[in-house]
């Protein structure tokens, strides 16, 4: 019997889940190998669990999510989460910076019927997971990467390092050196295949920290290149603020 | 060798032709040309795709591309990429594997029709730059086979220099802006005409082909002396000790810490550096898992996986990863090769996002080293 694969989200645009449908030319031979039982996006049609591999979008940001997980951990052989929101928080973990109550107030005409956490986490602060995929979103070619892996019982292919060994193979000009202009790459995992400076603009750090981060010496090289201390951090407060935060007081 | 051995002159139309003939007989010519702000390698198919007017201005982990009165074609240093990127490209497949129903495995080694390559503009580092990685490749016991057909086949016009960049030092490192041995072809660009010297019987043969006049004896010394004067124009240089003795005695300097401090670990130093081997295999299996294919790809001894073992990086800080770099580079390269990795080009000082310049860390080397008392020379 082929093995079971389920999508599940949680607080996320479900972009990352999407990534999935997009795989069109290997949707067929995923098809064939796996027995997708519980992908909403793609069919109401759900089987209840337990489920093989479950692949989770989204970060925990209510009470109800904190259950679901729970709930999806015990359904799942493999949690497998994507996307920087289930691994780092997202987008919405800007929140774990202020006051949630201050913005709840200002963002919506009824703040009473907004039940939320006063944070945003990561499903690896629940849950243990087998694997984090990274990236806002995910990388078509490394979430088949990370589903082969599973079926063939190994070890995903997903390099721990910067965004600029993959600037370098596909032979980038680098946007910092050649033209001054700000980048998380050398700061940034890698995955994207290094999509932004190849259009000449800075790595907006979609993909989170790389396994291997010096947030002290790249700080300098921001400011040299124009940003104020203001702009450094909205630069690093985007889709992966949580896990640079983190980084930054280690 | 044929009479052309003595020194010809090109115009700016032989230099055409020159390529014109590359390309007619088949070959991928690649050289110099702007592309996105800088002076990069790409597939030429004309010499009107050179870099005329172009120069650049560099600076540790800076660079930028300035305009030329004189037109000169070759007056850049070291760009962004080296030959490396064509002889030994970031990823290459070396086999394949299918299953059969039946379980029946079947390899396949991969022969890609091979590209006959004519490298326009080859710098004298990075024609030492080639003389090392071919030792390194193809000269042990276990060639890459890859490299091999890649470079057996490579046809090679050096460009020698006559204004060295602020971030060269190949003088330092013992060599020099003339070109060695090695080329089919050598250029040394004069006010718009290139005086050619034939390296090579293949050499010779093409030259013959393209209009060019003998080189008068003026014109030849007057190149000679151009490029005899960059000698002592190099913009950096590495202090004048033994560095092999130098590195092997600096396992534990304080230095390392500091230049830690200001590195990112990003890798790119070791991707720019025309001799940077390193590679890793990844291999890749479809869904079905009937078919797998081995790819080899960069790696850098900047990447934690690099030094993975069981149970973790053996190389876990910046401090032990910069140090593992530059000591090999420097010291146990020589152990291992039989010469330094270092041929001088300042690649890995430009495109430093942080700056590092390896001239300024060695020196620091060596100071702290003689602080000490104990001189390595």
């Amino acid at each position: 019997m082929a093995p079971t694969l389920a999508v599940f989200k949680l607080a996320s645009c479900d972009g990352c889940q999407l990534t999935l449908l997009d795989c069109e030319d290997e949707l067929l031979a995923l098809a064939g190998e796996v027995d997708i039982t519980h992908f909403l996006e793609a069919s109401s049609a759900v089987a209840p669990g337990p489920y093989d591999l479950s692949l989770v979008e989204g970060s925990v940001t209510t009470a109800e999510d904190a259950e679901r997980i729970r709930a999806i951990r015990a359904a799942s052989r493999h949690l497998v989460t994507i996307g920087a929101c289930a691994t780092a928080g997202g987008i919405q973990a800007l929140r774990n910076f202020a006051d949630v109550d201050e913005y709840r107030r200002v963002v919506y005409a009824h703040p009473e019927y907004v039940a939320t956490l006063a944070t945003s986490t990561p499903v690896s602060a629940h849950v243990d997971v087998d694997f984090e995929l990274r990236g806002c979103p995910i990388d078509r070619r490394q979430l088949i990467e990370v589903i082969t892996a599973f079926l063939a019982g190994r070890k995903p292919d997903v390099p721990d390092h910067s965004v600029c060994f993959e600037c370098k193979r596909r032979g980038t000009v680098c946007v910092t050196v050649a033209h001054g202009t700000p980048c998380l790459g050398p700061v940034t995992h890698a995955g994207c295949g290094a999509l932004c400076p190849a259009y000449h603009r800075g790595c907006f750090g979609c993909f989170g920290p790389s396994g291997s981060v010096n947030l002290p010496a790249l700080i300098p090289l921001l400011r040299r290149d124009g940003l104020d201390e203001d702009a450094v951090e909205r630069f690093l407060h985007t889709f992966n603020a949580a896990a640079f935060d983190k980084i930054d007081k280690e | 060798m044929t009479a052309t051995a003595a020194p010809a002159v090109l115009d700016r139309d032989g230099l055409n032709a020159l390529v014109a003939a590359l390309v007619a007989q088949g070959r991928t010519v690649v050289g110099p040309t702007v592309r996105d702000g800088a002076i990069v390698l790409a597939e030429l198919s004309s010499a009107d795709a050179l870099p005329f007017g172009w120069g650049v201005e560099l600076d540790a982990g800076r660079y930028r591309l300035v305009r030329r009165e004189d037109g000169a074609a070759f007056a850049h240093s070291a760009g962004p990429q080296s030959w490396k990127n064509f002889l030994h490209p970031a990823r290459e497949r070396l086999w394949s594997a299918d299953r059969t129903p039946e379980g029946d495995v079947s390899f396949t080694a991969d022969e890609p029709e091979t590209p006959s390559y004519a490298f326009l503009g080859v710098r004298p580092c990075d024609l030492r730059a080639i003389a090392i990685q071919d030792r390194v490749l193809a000269g042990g016991r276990y060639e890459d086979t890859g490299y091999g057909r890649r470079r057996s086949g490579a046809f090679l016009i050096a460009a020698e220099c006559t204004e060295p960049g602020a971030t060269c030092f190949c003088v330092s490192t013992g060599g020099g802006p003339a070109a060695d041995p090695g080329y089919d072809l050598a250029l040394t660009e004069m006010d718009g005409r290139f005086l050619v010297r034939v390296g090579s019987e293949e050499g010779a043969e093409l030259l013959e082909r393209v209009p060019h006049r003998p080189a008068g004896p003026d014109l030849e010394a007057s190149a000679r002396s151009a490029v005899d004067a960059a000698r002592d124009h190099m913009g950096r240089s590495l202090p004048p000790v033994d560095l092999r003795t130098l590195m092997g005695a600096s396992l534990d300097a304080e230095r390392w810490d500091d230049v830690a401090a200001r590195c990112l670990t990003c890798g790119n130093c070791t991707m720019v550096c025309p001799t940077c081997f390193c590679t890793t295999t990844e291999e890749v299996t479809d869904l079905t898992g009937d078919h797998t294919e081995r790819w080899q790809r960069w790696d850098s001894c900047f990447d934690l996986d690099f030094s993975y073992l069981h149970g973790g990086p053996v190389r876990a800080s910046a401090r032990g990863r910069y140090r593992q770099w530059l000591t090999h580079k420097l010291s146990t390269w020589h152990d291992q090769f039989g010469t330094s990795g270092c041929v001088g080009c300042g690649r890995c000082v430009v495109w430093c996002p942080a700056g590092i310049d390896i001239t300024e860390e060695v020196a620091a080397l060596d100071a702290e080293r003689t602080a000490l008392g104990t001189e390595t020379d």
